[in-house]
Formats: C-alpha cells, sequence, structure tokens
C-alpha cells in the first residue's frame, strides 16, 4: 500500500458549492447556502480517503460536486491531470468513466422498471464500450464480481433486498473500469448483518482491482475500519485530516475529539469507564454560518480569536493537516 | 445486573407472556412477533437489539395496543403491567395507561409531531387529559418539562410549531411529552436513528439521567449495539419475530452464546482491527415472514446449524442464571477467544 501512496489521484483545491436562495417574484438571490466552503485535499492510488461528518456538513455534496454532478462555485478538482470543474463535453465524458459514484439509497438509485441486465450495461451502452451479447457476458461477469448469481440477469429491483440493490449499484460502478469510485454511504442504509458483507465486498474488490476510494459515511467506526486516511467535516469546511490511526489515537481538533467520544462502543465493560464529550447544541445553518471559526457556537474550548478569525487549514505534523486556533505545528496548546 | 438480580423474585412491573402479534396481508400471514416472554422491573433499563423486520418495533406497539387491526392483530399472549393484562383493558381504560402509565417515543421526531399545533400545545394537551390541569398550570408545567430535557428559554419556545425545532430539539419535545405524566414505563423506539452521533449522545445522557432521577423504567429499542451496551442492564436479541437471547448486558457482550447474537457482536468493526482486516458476516438475508417456520428462523444463515435446528423450534432456555439461549448448539457456540 505505502508503494502506490505517492501518486495523487485527484487533487482537490478550495473547493465551493453555493447553493443560492431565491426570494421573491423576481427570484432575486438573497443569500447562499454554502455546502462546501473551501476544501482542499489530495487522493492517493490506491487508498480509501474516508470523508466523515454530521448531516449537512456538506460530506455528500463534496462527493457529488467531485464528480461534476453539480457545477462548482469555485475550486478546482484535478483528476489525472484534467481541471474537471472545467472540462466539458467529450472531455467530460471520457473522463468520466474514470470516475464512479455508489449511492446511499439502494432502493432510489436504481430505476424500479430497469431489468439488471439494463442498469449494469447501460454505462457500456452510453459509452459504447460493447453492446448485445458482448454487453450480457460484461455483465454476467460483473454480476459474478459483486457476488450475484449472473442467472439474476433479467429480474428487476424490487426483486432483490437492500444488500443485493447495494451490489448492484457496485456493479454498474465497476462496468467502466474506473480508477476512483465515491461511494457516498454506502452501508448506511442497510442492516448491520449486510453491512459487514458489502464492506468486506469493497474491501476485496479495492484489492483485486486496485480501486481508490472516496468513502462518504457519518458512521466513525465503519469509517475507521475501512480507510487509510480519514476528513473530518464540519459545516462545509474539513476541520481535520490524517491517517486513520492519528486521527482515532490522537485526534486534535476539538469537534473530531467530541465525534470520537460520541460514538457508542459495542462494549458494556468499556462503555462503563467512557467520559464523554457533550456538545452543546446543534449544528448552525450554512446559509448563515457564524463569524471566524464556525465551529465557535459549540466548541468547549473557544477563546476569543475564534469568534473573530477563520483559522486556516494547516499542516500541524507531517501528514495531519487541522484548522484550529488552539492546534499549532509543535502540536496541541489545549487539551 | 445487581438490580434485576435483587428483584427478580419480586412482583414485576412488566410481564410479557407469549406475545404473539399477526397481520394479514394479501401475501400471507406476517408473523411479526411470535410468543415473546420477558419481565421488566422498577426502575431497570431493558434493550431490545435486532435488524429492521424482527418484529422488535411491533413488539414495542403490541404492548401499547397501538397495532393497526386490521391487517394485525394479537394473537396471543398476555401484558400485565403491574399484574393488570393490557390486552384485556377496554378501548377507555387503555387510554389512561398509554401516555399516563405507559409512555413511547418514536423514531421519526419529524413525523410524530403534530406539524400545525404548536409543541406547547401538544404537551399540554396529555396533561389536560390525564392530569386534569386547567391551561394555565398545563403551561407551567409543560415549561418545566421542555427546560428539564434541555431546552434553552422554554417559556418561550411553548409558542414555536415543531419545524422551528431542530431534529434533536424535536426529539427532546418528544421525550418531554413522554415524561410529562411521569410514567413508569418508558418505551423508545429508536428514539436516536434519524439523528446525528453527537446529538444521538446528547440524547442518550438526558434519557439515562432522567430515567436515574424518576426512577422510570425505560425499554430502548435499537439495531445499534452500541448504544445499549452504555445504557442497558438486560438485553434481549429478537431474530425473526423471537427472542434468541436474553441477558444482563454484559453476559450478552461478554459470553454470547446464539450464533446471530455472536454474528452481530462480530460484524462491527472494532478500533482493534487491523485496516483491511475481514469483518466476520452472517451469510445471506434475514427471512421472510411470511407463513410459519418450522425449525430455527437462523438455521440458513447459521454455521453452527444441524439437521434438528432445521426441524424443530429451539426454546428459550437458561443457560447460567439470568442468561436465557434459544439454540440447540449452544454449548458450541462463544467467543473463540
Amino acid at each position: 500500500m505505502t508503494t502506490q501512496q505517492d501518486e495523487v489521484i485527484l487533487h482537490v483545491k478550495n473547493l465551493k458549492k453555493y447553493f443560492p436562495i431565491r426570494r421573491g417574484v423576481f427570484q432575486r438571490h438573497v443569500g447562499d447556502v454554502k455546502a462546501v466552503d473551501g476544501v482542499s485535499f489530495d487522493v492517493y492510488r490506491g487508498e480509501t480517503l474516508g470523508l466523515v461528518g454530521e448531516s449537512g456538513c456538506g460530506k455528500t455534496t463534496t462527493g457529488r460536486t467531485i464528480i461534476r454532478l453539480y457545477e462548482p462555485t469555485g475550486g478546482n478538482v484535478l483528476f489525472e491531470g484534467a481541471d474537471l470543474a472545467n472540462v466539458r463535453g467529450n472531455q467530460l465524458r471520457h473522463l468520466r468513466r474514470k470516475m464512479q459514484m455508489i449511492f446511499q439509497d439502494p432502493y432510489a438509485s436504481l430505476s424500479p422498471r430497469m431489468s439488471v441486465l439494463g442498469i449494469v450495461g447501460e454505462p457500456l451502452e452510453v459509452h459504447r464500450v460493447a453492446s448485445g451479447k458482448e454487453k450480457k457476458e460484461r455483465v454476467a461477469e460483473l454480476l459474478e464480481l459483486v457476488g450475484l448469481d449472473p442467472a439474476f440477469m433479467n429480474r428487476y429491483p424490487h426483486e432483490f433486498s437492500g444488500g443485493q440493490r447495494q451490489r448492484i449499484g457496485l456493479a454498474r460502478s465497476l462496468a467502466l473500469n474506473p480508477d476512483l469510485i465515491i461511494c457516498d454511504e454506502p452501508i448506511s442504509a442497510l442492516d448491520v448483518s449486510i453491512q459487514a458483507q458489502v464492506v468486506n465486498l469493497l474491501e476485496d474488490l479495492q484489492d483485486k482491482l486496485g480501486l481508490t476510494y472516496v468513502f462518504i459515511a457519518h458512521d466513525l467506526s465503519m469509517v475507521r475500519h475501512i480507510s487509510t486516511r480519514v476528513a473530518v467535516m464540519y459545516l462545509g469546511k474539513i476541520v481535520e485530516l490524517t491517517d486513520r490511526e492519528t486521527l482515532y489515537n490522537n485526534p486534535l481538533h476539538p469537534y473530531t475529539q467530541a465525534l470520537l467520544s460520541a460514538v457508542p462502543i459495542p462494549d458494556p465493560f468499556v462503555e462503563e469507564k467512557r467520559q464523554r464529550i457533550i456538545l452543546e447544541g446543534d449544528l448552525p445553518s450554512p446559509a448563515n454560518p457564524p463569524k471566524g471559526c464556525n465551529f465557535n457556537t459549540r466548541c468547549p474550548v473557544a477563546i476569543d480569536t475564534c469568534f473573530e478569525v477563520e483559522p486556516e487549514f494547516i499542516e500541524v505534523e507531517t501528514g495531519h493537516f487541522c484548522a484550529c486556533h488552539l492546534v499549532k505545528p509543535q502540536g496541541r496548546v489545549v487539551d | 445486573m445487581s438490580v434485576y438480580a435483587a428483584q427478580s423474585n419480586s412482583d414485576h412491573l412488566l410481564e410479557v407472556k407469549n406475545l404473539t402479534t399477526r397481520f394479514y396481508t394479501e401475501d400471507g400471514v406476517v408473523h411479526a412477533v411470535s410468543g415473546i416472554s420477558y419481565n421488566l422491573e422498577e426502575g431497570g433499563t431493558l434493550g431490545v437489539v435486532g435488524e429492521s423486520g424482527c418484529g422488535k418495533s411491533v413488539h414495542a406497539l403490541s404492548i401499547m395496543r397501538l397495532i393497526p387491526i386490521p391487517p394485525g392483530k394479537i394473537e396471543a399472549g398476555e401484558v400485565l403491567f403491574r399484574g393488570r393484562n393490557l390486552l384485556k383493558l377496554s378501548d377507555d381504560e387503555m387510554r389512561h395507561v398509554r401516555g399516563a402509565q405507559i409512555a413511547m417515543v418514536f423514531q421519526d421526531p419529524m413525523t410524530s409531531l403534530n406539524p400545525v399545533l404548536t409543541v406547547g400545545f401538544q404537551i399540554t394537551e396529555a396533561l389536560k387529559l390525564h392530569q386534569g390541569m386547567n391551561d394555565e398550570e398545563a403551561r407551567d408545567r409543560a415549561g418545566e418539562l421542555l427546560a428539564m430535557v434541555g431546552i434553552p428559554e422554554a417559556i418561550q419556545r411553548l409558542d414555536d410549531y415543531p419545524h422551528q425545532f431542530s431534529g434533536g430539539m424535536r426529539q427532546r419535545a418528544m421525550i418531554a411529552m413522554a415524561l410529562s405524566c411521569n410514567p413508569a414505563i418508558l418505551i423508545a423506539d429508536e428514539p436516536t436513528t434519524s439523528l446525528d452521533v453527537t446529538i444521538q449522545a446528547q440524547i442518550v445522557e438526558l434519557v439515562k439521567r432522567l430515567r436515574d432521577k424518576l426512577g422510570m423504567a425505560v425499554i430502548w429499542i435499537t439495531h445499534d449495539l452500541g448504544v445499549v451496551a452504555g445504557l442497558a442492564q438486560r438485553v434481549n436479541v429478537m431474530y425473526a419475530g423471537r427472542i434468541v437471547e436474553s441477558g444482563p448486558v454484559k453476559e450478552i457482550y461478554g459470553n454470547p452464546h446464539h450464533p446471530y447474537t455472536l454474528g452481530l457482536l462480530g460484524s462491527l468493526p472494532h478500533p482493534e482491527l487491523e485496516r483491511g482486516a475481514r469483518l466476520f458476516s452472517i451469510r445471506g438475508e434475514p427471512p421472510d415472514l411470511v407463513g410459519a417456520s418450522q425449525g430455527c428462523p437462523f438455521a440458513p444463515r447459521c454455521d453452527y446449524a444441524v439437521e434438528r435446528c432445521r426441524n424443530e423450534m429451539p426454546l428459550l432456555e437458561v443457560t447460567d442464571p439470568e442468561h436465557l439461549v434459544a439454540c440447540w448448539e449452544k454449548e458450541k457456540v462463544g467467543k473463540t477467544q
């Protein structure tokens, strides 16, 4: 794994996505929901980058903007040398073959009127890779790859369970041999016993096909399991980014610390002794983020500077990025 | 554990005996809950754990007699609350139990509050109905309740509508409403599932604090084994409408004897696992509950299954004092380490 880590496959720089708020008869532009507000990170070939945060923090929007399902408001997304934020037409279509997405809801993301053959084979048709008998063979191969019986090819999505549908979605995303797959909460709609099946499958496929994943989730324990590195998002920004070991053993940002401490551990012996950091209040609205650091309304250790100046996202240790006034490059100042 | 052990011989607060609920649908008879029995003590906390469709919510709705009839029907069993069988009460008598003595908090705080009525109105409604308060008394009490569940400027917020509350606040308001009549039992049906982890932690702490302060018993229904680990004294693990394992929380997590419990615990990512290490996964899918099953419903997915499992339904039997398991092969099942 370390040998592959040098090549940057995806470089995201200061990515922004604002959704305009319009009011009145003339749809006057009165403000913006800053769903993603200046996010920068690299993804290395062969790794899994976990993107975690609470609902409304912009993690899904980040994933969708990278793949150009949304037009970015600003910033760059460099993928294999091309700036995805600016390419169009044929070049965009060509690049999209290399990056695919799997979605959260296995019930909404498959057309109920299409057979499995149609769903998994559609990317092959659209990109004129294969059709007819050849397509059928490829679809059979893909279904086998994700652990489904190729004989199910002519069935429709309603005949499958949630876990099986997620496998169909995965087969579709693999159809064009992508390099990068953005997994948007692929397991959160599934039952616990099925989640493990899908996670194991994702890991097997990564080993077999050398895939790179951006794994978006709110379940920190699963992200810890699957990721090489983890980025924590809060209100449209990344607050901390580092490898999984460091993040879970030595979190520096007060939000990361609180988030980790909020995750219940399935062990009554551990839970008995645990001290929790309970955050007060809720996530502020991304249409009207607080001045200064956007975590200052809930931060247990905020100082005056936090209400005035926005902290920069800096590298505090090698490969460990954090955006907090209280965390200086020497290490943490305040516990 | 001690709470349970100390009181296990005295009269129970709630005794569920052989509760069986079925739904008569066009596709056939759905055996949602098939003969479950357990006890709950005063002030005790019971976690009910299982995946979707295992009957954990239907069992709670059956206790509250909130099952839609038809298509549902409580076929058999008794629910003894302080010795009184709730299933035999008239609708009118049941209405005095529901909300007043046994209260329930539902999963989705957005759909369980009425959007066109103020939060204050919805809390005072129960107070006026069950406790005969007048408008003013009820409003004061509602303000106290909202403050108790940690909503700032509680009195002013009484005039807000549910959409003006965030998800976490709505669930707090639901809890305030449930606690308004000092119930003996609070049934929480996946109350934190739709909430974020930091908000979930807030709600769990809140319920723990209120439970200890008010001395009520709690039945916490969830699919999240983590939440139950820190909250409950006893756990019932449900699968396909049955309790497959039941015991003190530390026994269930530390010494599971049903292959399903073992599989569920194994399928959770553990902090000590290496990256890329395989998670234990239970093969196959949860069963369809249409039609009666003859053998153990878990047998098709079970690594321990033998011929007997496919033909004969295992009974919930005691292995250790306080620890019950429904498995023919339970002696062979256990953590390997």
